[in-house]
């Protein structure tokens, strides 16, 4: 039986938007995007809509859990409304990649890896995101956040938090 | 010193990533214009390439003409141009601003590319975090397949090329080609081994080219002003300009497009000297998988393949990072050796095993709990990972630590238990 219902009508055709760039019997092609388009929808892929989206596409259902469990951008599992990418490689180190992860484990009462108790922020150290000319630097669902200071960090916690 | 000959020649205009400033301002689809109304024979395009002695800048350094001449372009059925803007290179930052800033240069790259090889369709591979890159090509992609310059019967000349853009979703290991592909195709990003190199058997196993964001930029601007004037731009074995992306202590990071040949102390002075005034200590010159090369030595150093090869290190992607002299070098080395560790695929032993062993003995050292057969474990393991891996991540993870061992040694012997 197809789980392909779970998707949304505006989902789907995004989806057949980009199948329309890879040959014919090339759907596994959309895999990635496809997965990246409901990360963003739902903060995470669950394993029916996984389901729905090998269904849909007509690849294996295996096919599409292998690259869930490969790539880092997917959460399996909800991690929290606002996922906080600490960079912390070289460049960023150099440049206070610490004292903005210190400050933010204490301003949000949680360690590398950890939620929020409001559910509200996860926080996770990442690798090298490309922008080492303006460390530190996070990322926040799609947004870079360059230059960081603390007070900068707390501005950016607050305009999140008055969103909610 | 002039900057910004090629890759960056837009950013002095206004909105410099749109097609009306590309194609007014900088002088851009000038190239592809004219291929399309005159149709040169490939193989002088080829010709002109490789004497322009443009290398890939996605951190080989291969000949890029040289490359294009192996592809079989007289075979039938679907070729692929593909680009490879994952950029994930720990101190690369030079394709997100060719993308944000100047995207049509490597869609025209692309395009010319395209016309070499015999391709119709072509790809844009971003890494999954640079969403803003990607919506900037998407939009240029767009621009450009509304001006009629994209898409099939181009401008009426009968050559068809569609360029598609594609993101990723986090992962170092497809930066590299083959996993890159594997990645395009809808897989985990295992690399693939080699070979069958992706010029014979690429994207869905026909024969691909593959080249780095800022090499296919290069490529119009090598065909406009010919190879002569990009040669002499640089030096005799390395062509044109370079992107450098500078990090770490300096007071003003960020990318410096220079001749190739540049000396260092020059680069330095461009961006801003060392952060606070403080000395110099070491330089890792091409993103974090090169050796690490101390200071005295990169202060005599000039900026091409062939200079900083004789310091001992590599140009690779032309990541600069500065370190001055309250650098823990240790420490740096850890958090390298993590990311090595963090970042293997698995799929070979030597590289599973060792990325593992020289992460855990690193830290080992770093919180003082090692000692001195540590340090002949953590060569030993390097010597033995290198060369003997499907890819190239094994020896990049290699090279870093034997570079640090063997420069800043005292750092090391300091925390070892005697
Ligand atoms: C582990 C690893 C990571 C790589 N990452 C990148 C990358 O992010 N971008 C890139 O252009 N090339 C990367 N490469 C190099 C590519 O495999 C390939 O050589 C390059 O795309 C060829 O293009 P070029 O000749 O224009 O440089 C990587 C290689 C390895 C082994
Ligand atoms: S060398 Fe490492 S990263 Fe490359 S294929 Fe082998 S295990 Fe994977
Ligand atoms: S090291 Fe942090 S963005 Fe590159």
């Amino acid at each position: 039986m197809s789980d392909a219902y779970l998707l949304s009508d505006e989902l789907k055709k995004e989806i057949d938007h980009w199948v329309a760039k890879f040959p014919i019997d090339r759907k596994l092609s959309a895999v990635i995007p496809a997965m990246n388009m409901v990360q963003d929808l739902e903060q995470h892929v669950s394993e029916p809509m996984m389901d729905a989206i090998a269904d849909y596409l007509g690849v294996p259902r295996i096919a599409v859990y292998e690259v869930g469990t490969f790539y880092t951008m997917y959460d399996l599992k909800p991690r929290g409304k606002h996922r906080i990418d600490v960079c912390t490689n070289v460049s960023c180190m150099l440049r206070g990649s610490d004292e903005i992860m210190g400050h933010l484990k204490n301003r949000l009462g949680v360690d590398v890896g950890e939620t929020s108790k409001d559910d509200m922020f996860a926080l996770r150290s990442v690798e090298c995101l490309g922008s080492c000319g303006t460390a530190p630097m996070m990322q926040i669902g799609k947004d870079y956040h360059e230059n960081l200071t603390p007070k900068k960090v707390d501005e950016i916690l607050d305009k999140l938090k008055g969103e909610a | 010193m002039k900057l910004n000959q090629v890759c960056f020649r837009s950013l002095e205009f206004d909105d410099p990533a749109s097609l009306k400033t590309y194609e007014e301002k900088v002088g851009g689809y000038k190239v592809w214009r004219k291929i399309l109304k005159e149709k040169p024979s490939p193989e002088d395009l080829i010709e002109e390439l490789k004497k322009s002695v443009l290398r890939g800048r996605g951190g080989a350094g291969f000949p890029t003409g040289l490359k294009w001449s192996f592809m079989p372009r007289h075979l039938d059925g679907p070729k692929y141009v593909v680009c490879n803007s994952d950029e994930s290179e720990p101190g690369t930052f030079k394709d997100r601003d060719i993308m944000r800033y100047n995207p049509h240069q490597m869609i025209e790259g692309m395009a010319i590319a395209s016309y070499i090889l015999g391709a119709t369709t072509g790809y844009n591979y971003t890494r999954g975090e640079y969403w803003e890159p990607f919506q900037a090509c998407e939009k240029a992609v767009a621009e450009a397949r509304a001006a009629g310059l994209l898409g099939s019967n181009i401008l009426g000349s009968g050559v068809d090329f569609e360029l598609h853009n594609m993101i990723g979703a986090g992962a170092y290991i497809c930066g590299e080609e083959t996993a890159l592909l594997e990645s395009l195709e809808g897989k985990k990003g295992f690399p693939r081994f080699k070979p069958p190199f992706p010029a014979n058997f690429g994207l869905y196993g026909r024969p691909t080219i593959i080249n780095n964001t800022e090499s296919f930029a290069s490529v119009p601007v090598i065909l406009e002003k010919g190879a002569d004037w990009f040669l002499n731009v640089g030096t005799e074995r390395s062509g044109g300009t370079k992107i450098f992306s500078v990090s770490g202590h300096v007071n003003k990071p960020g990318n410096y497009e220079v001749p190739m040949g540049t000396p260092f102390k020059d680069l330095l002075e461009l961006a801003g000297g060392m952060l606070d005034g403080r000395k110099l200590k070491a330089v890792i010159p091409g993103g974090s998988s090169v050796p690490v090369v101390p200071a005295d030595i990169m202060m005599e150093t000039n900026m091409d393949y062939e200079s900083i090869g004789k310091a001992g290190s590599m140009l690779g992607a032309g990541s600069v990072i500065v370190m001055d002299e309250t650098t823990d070098m240790v420490k740096i080395l850890a958090r390298i050796s993590e990311f090595y560790d963090e970042e293997s695929c698995g799929q070979c032993t030597p590289c599973r095993e060792g990325t593992g062993w020289l992460s855990r003995t690193v830290h080992k050292v770093l919180h003082g709990q090692g000692t001195p057969a540590d340090l002949d474990l953590l060569q030993d393991v390097s010597n033995n990972m290198m060369g003997r891996t499907i890819c190239a991540l094994a020896d990049a993870a290699a090279m870093p630590v034997l570079s640090f061992i063997k420069h800043f040694r005292s750092e090391f012997d300091a925390l070892v238990k005697k």
